[in-house]
């Protein structure tokens, strides 16, 4: 098998599985709610990840890039209350902008 | 999930477009374009999908490129648990419908089903089509990043975080998050920090 399939097939099953573990393993059964408080958290502390992980990361450097302008429109988007593909779009467009001049 | 369908819409040239950028990315990785629609139509995670190729790119090997990914895509354990109530039914339907949680389905869902499912069932589609039209396409792309899609990502991220920060303890723990992961870039592998970042749940448990 060559590397690139060996990668594409190890991967897919990996994440099959961790997408299944809840829906499969807790289904229908109430959580704590202390448990479930501490859930509802998640979503803010990993989606602010995301946004730094990928606006800041390069490998293992922390770099102020062209990203930086695409993250600045996004804000303004949603400031203004943007749709979602407008987001994208403005957030694409800054970043090609700024790219395009350094 | 006619309702989740109609959210996602509009969503779906930018999926579709950063699908494309990942077939790009994974022909320069020698990965054939049935691979990368394989891993599109299975992983259906894009930024553990890019993270996989470009390790593999970069010739780090099969090991590294599957654990980088695998660590990015851990989140989907908590984020399957935080949605686990709302599935019914046989274990292989659910099994089905949990292959439809992604972060954009998730965020918009906020505990709803069939929006999830309707946001999921779009957004797969735009993703596995925009990964044939790139792998096929691709060298006549060029290089994805001329067009800033990288930059997109983050901010697609943004506008998502901004749905979830309705109150001041949701936004603190957005902060703490953040600056988890800020910290620990530097010193762990890619996707470490995005895990490690739910430790900022703690402040918002505090602030109740």
């Amino acid at each position: 098998m060559s590397t690139g399939w060996l990668t594409v097939i190890a991967v897919g099953v990996g994440t099959v599985l961790l997408k299944a573990v809840g829906p499969v393993g807790v289904a229908g059964r109430r959580l704590p709610t202390a448990a479930e408080r501490l859930l509802e958290l998640v979503a803010p502390a990993i989606l602010a990840a995301l946004v730094v992980v990928e606006t800041f990361a390069s490998g293992r450097q922390v770099v102020a890039d062209a990203r930086l302008a695409g993250v600045g429109a996004g804000v303004l988007c949603v400031l203004a209350r943007a749709p979602f593909w407008v987001v994208v779009l403005c957030g694409a467009l800054a970043t090609a902008a700024v790219r395009a001049l350094n | 999930m006619r309702k989740g369908a109609r959210l996602a819409l509009p969503l779906f040239p930018a999926v579709a477009a950063l699908g494309a950028s990942f077939g790009v990315l994974a022909r320069t990785a020698h990965l054939g374009a049935l691979a990368a629609v394989v891993m599109s139509a299975t992983t259906f995670a894009g930024s553990s999908q890019v993270a996989a190729v470009s390790v593999l790119g970069a010739g780090g090997g099969a090991v590294a490129a599957i654990v980088a990914a695998l660590l990015l895509n851990a989140r989907y354990a908590p984020i399957g648990i935080s949605v686990a109530q709302s599935f019914r039914g046989s274990i292989a339907k659910r099994f089905a419908q949990s292959q439809l949680v992604v972060d954009e389905s998730w965020a918009l869902a906020r505990g709803d089903l069939g929006v999830l499912l309707g946001v999921g069932t779009v957004l797969w589609f735009g993703w596995v089509g925009g990964t044939a039209a790139g792998a096929i396409a691709g060298q006549a792309i060029g290089d994805p990043s001329k067009f800033g899609l990288d930059g997109a990502f983050a901010a697609l991220f943004t506008a998502l975080l901004a749905t979830q920060v309705g109150s001041r303890p949701r936004v603190a723990v957005a902060i703490a998050g953040g600056v988890v992961a800020a910290l620990l870039i530097p010193f762990t592998a890619p996707g470490i920090p995005i895990i490690a970042a739910t430790a900022g749940v703690v402040v918002g448990v505090r602030r109740r």
